[in-house]
């Protein structure tokens, strides 16, 4: 067999995972794999302008795709910068693989320059990790880095590679299959556990779905709308989950949680089964652990072992990948009549529901975030849409309608700032050009990595950036004035940039927009454009996301908007 | 509550810190720790004694078994567990009734030199204990313990 670098290695495994596209930034240690980048045909790269931005816009490419992405960075800060993106790939199980560049073998471990631990620093925010001693272990390495990311739990996983190991020769045979002693996911649910939970689903008086993002990894959502169809067993979602269900589905409750929906949050509540798909009982949705569906059993499917009773105590646990368990369990279903009784259960949800429906009140005299919401979702029914973190975030998870998987790209777990501008970049490169990539920001996030605007202009990569701006980091401010006596402690942004110019100065199109009228013609002059645009849209500063279950409390007990008012 | 447990992982570069990274990095206590390649070298076994609740040391192992180069986790309830001290004792001390300690210890002089008598036991945590509290009176100038090695009875 035939010698080849490590730098050649590094590309024929891209090939033969199939992958496209690639995001990263070079520098001393990466020369060899970036001088084998500059004639390999492969796959194109995207040079980034921040390595953070490399793993953001690597994730929401994974999260649109449903595909691996990959990032090549350098050793030492071209490696530190890469641990935003790394965690917020962990928390949300996004399937990547990080190629870092290391100093030489030889340096190792001697303080030289660039060099730093990057296994040690990264092995908490990875699936797995792995320092290539040897030219002879990296086929192997390659290969089941993309087999760990792409199988079981999903995750990122990072390689660093010495610069010695780039240029070593080595015998080129790259596994085909991947067997590994210590890791074998088990997809399949167990057949006993299934027959019960089915049994579990005929009993129910108000059974309750609570899906979380491990819907969108297994590409669970045909099977689970049929299931939630045959059964007319209502449903919530986690803000990883939406699109899960559509939006207009009777029996989505959506979503549900710190700022989820009044019926929501009751029915978690009030259900006698809880029946957690592929969710992971963040605090952000149960609110108390001991008062959360405190009179429910518990049902938890869940491929990841450790995930279960992590949190909530299952009586009924069941490990395995959601699709096949949810399959599993329409085929369980289907062999025999059924009937559920959920009819007195979903006419209290309906109450509920009507009661306190997500609502704001418009306004003619300042634009309302929850109105540039829906109108945007007027104006590009199925976009693909991406948040940043913030108040901004959570308006976009209750008023834009999902209606399908992977619409949605934002950062979950971490809630990292500065994840949207190139997330959406990695998100446009993963859909294409029929379809509309729309980002929604803050003034405060679209900071953290604007410099993206520079990479979308140089690739010709067009999305529609929408900057909700309401002078504030608003979703502190919003706690400053509820539970900190409206001390708005740094969080005031009244000093801004002139984004318009800013856009306009990475060579992209900028809009400043203060009425519905300006809204609507400068998305549409957006849509029809070639290039990427930013619209800075002022909202109304003092909105807040409601309903609100505070930190920590009952998720039944929510502040809610009429509530409010009295007050 | 005390806890024992053996991890077999495939003997890698970091394989350790992973795990140690894994305790630390969740809150949990390590007690003690041993750790030595098997025989064929392609795995380690690691013994960890710890301490926490039925729902801590739950969380411990599938952690556990959540880590790429985990073959196996032992948590049997029968383990035979032994530790090792190492005890170093001044010779200018009175040494009477020593080797009825010894003895009584399964203990053994290891070692000496013109200045120092070397005491070894093995034997389980409990008992270590209570013999390095019985050798207090020999005013021992150093004292070594082990972590547990461990072996599942059944
Ligand atoms: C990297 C990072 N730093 C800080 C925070 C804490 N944080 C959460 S939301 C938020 C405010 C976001 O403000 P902005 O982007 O203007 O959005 P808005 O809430 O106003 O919609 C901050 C500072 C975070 N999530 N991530």
């Amino acid at each position: 067999m035939k010698e080849i670098s490590g730098s050649t290695m590094v590309c024929e495994a891209l090939r033969a995972e199939k992958v496209k596209v690639v995001f990263g930034y070079p520098g001393g240690a990466a020369l060899n794999i970036y001088d084998e980048i500059y004639t390999q045909t492969y796959f194109k790269h995207i040079l980034v302008r921040h390595e953070q931005a490399a793993l953001h816009a690597a994730d929401a490419y994974a999260r649109m795709s449903g595909e691996v992405g990959v990032a090549i960075v350098t050793s030492g800060p071209g490696f530190t910068n890469t641990i935003t993106g790394l965690a917020t790939a962990y928390s949300d199980s996004i399937p990547l693989v990080l190629i870092s560049a290391q100093v030489a073998n030889s340096l190792i471990g001697t303080d030289a320059f660039q060099e730093i631990d990057a296994v040690g620093i990264s092995r908490p925010c990875v699936k797995h990790n792995y320092l290539v001693k040897n030219i002879q272990e990296l086929p192997r390495i390659l290969k089941e880095a993309f087999y760990i990311a792409t199988s079981g739990r999903k995750g990122p996983v990072h390689i660093d590679i010495p610069k010695d190991v780039t240029a070593a020769l080595g015998i080129w045979d790259y596994p085909q299959e991947i067997t590994m002693k210590t890791y074998k996911p088990n997809y399949k649910g167990n057949a006993k556990q299934i027959k019960k939970f089915v049994e579990l689903l005929k009993e129910a008086k108000r059974p309750l779905f609570y899906l979380g993002g491990g819907c969108v990894a297994s590409n669970a959502s045909e099977e689970l709308r049929e299931l939630v169809k045959i059964t007319q067993i209502p449903a919530v979602e986690t803000l990883m989950a939406l699109g899960t269900l559509r939006s207009d589905d009777a029996l989505n409750l959506k979503m549900a949680g710190m700022h989820g929906s009044y019926a929501a949050n009751m029915a978690l509540s009030e259900c006698d089964l809880l029946i957690s798909v592929g969710a992971r009982f963040d605090d952000r949705i149960t609110g108390k652990t001991s008062e959360f569906a405190k009179r429910a059993k518990i049902v938890h499917i869940d491929i990841d072992p450790s995930s279960i009773s992590k949190i909530i105590n299952a009586h009924f646990p069941i490990v395995g990948d959601i699709k096949s368990v949810i399959s599993q369990t329409l085929d369980e279903l289907k062999r025999d009549q059924f009937e559920i009784q959920t009819q007195e259960w979903l006419e209290t949800l309906k109450r509920y529901q009507n009661l306190y429906p997500l609502s704001y009140e418009d306004s003619d005299e300042v634009l309302k975030p929850q109105w540039v919401i829906q109108e945007c979702a007027k104006l590009a029914p199925d976009a693909r849409i991406i948040t940043d973190v913030g108040q901004h975030q959570m308006w976009v998870a209750q008023f834009y309608p999902f209606n399908f998987p992977r619409q949605l790209a934002t950062s979950g777990g971490q809630g990292a700032m500065g994840y949207s501008l190139p997330a959406a970049l990695g998100a446009k490169l993963a859909v294409g050009e029929k379809e509309v990539v729309v980002n929604f920001v803050g003034d405060g996030s679209v900071l953290m990595n604007i410099q993206e605007l520079m990479t979308a202009y140089e690739y010709g990569i067009v999305v529609i950036n929408i900057i909700l701006n309401n002078a504030f980091l608003g979703m502190v401010r919003q706690w400053q004035s509820m539970f900190y006596d409206e001390h708005f402690s740094q969080t005031d942004l009244s000093v801004q940039a002139d984004f318009v110019k800013i856009a306009e100065g990475f060579g992209c199109e900028g809009y400043d927009i203060k009425t519905k009228d300006e809204f609507r013609s400068a998305f549409k002059r957006a849509l029809n454009s070639q290039k990427t645009t930013l619209l800075n849209v002022a909202i109304d500063r003092f909105e807040d996301v409601l309903p609100m279950v505070p930190a920590g409390g009952a998720i039944y007990n929510m502040i809610l908007p009429k509530l409010k008012d009295k007050k | 509550m005390r806890r024992v447990l053996s991890v077999i992982v495939l003997n890698e570069h970091g394989v350790l810190s992973r795990i140690v990274g894994l305790f630390s990095g969740r809150g949990y206590n390590i007690d003690s720790l041993t750790v030595a390649p098997l025989a064929g070298g392609e795995f380690s076994r690691i013994n960890i004694v710890t301490s926490g609740d039925e729902r801590v040391f739950e969380q411990i192992v599938k952690q556990l078994h959540k880590l790429i180069p985990t073959y196996k986790v032992i948590e049997s309830e029968e383990f035979i567990e032994k530790e090792m001290a190492l005890v170093k004792i001044p010779l200018n001390e009175n040494l009477g009734g020593l080797d009825a300690v010894l003895k009584a210890y399964n203990g053994v002089i290891a070692n000496s030199n013109e200045n120092f008598l070397f005491l070894m036991v093995a034997d389980d945590a409990t008992r270590i204990d209570n013999f390095l509290k019985t050798i207090k009176k020999y005013n021992p100038s150093d004292i070594v313990r082990s972590g547990s090695v461990l072996m599942e009875i059944k």
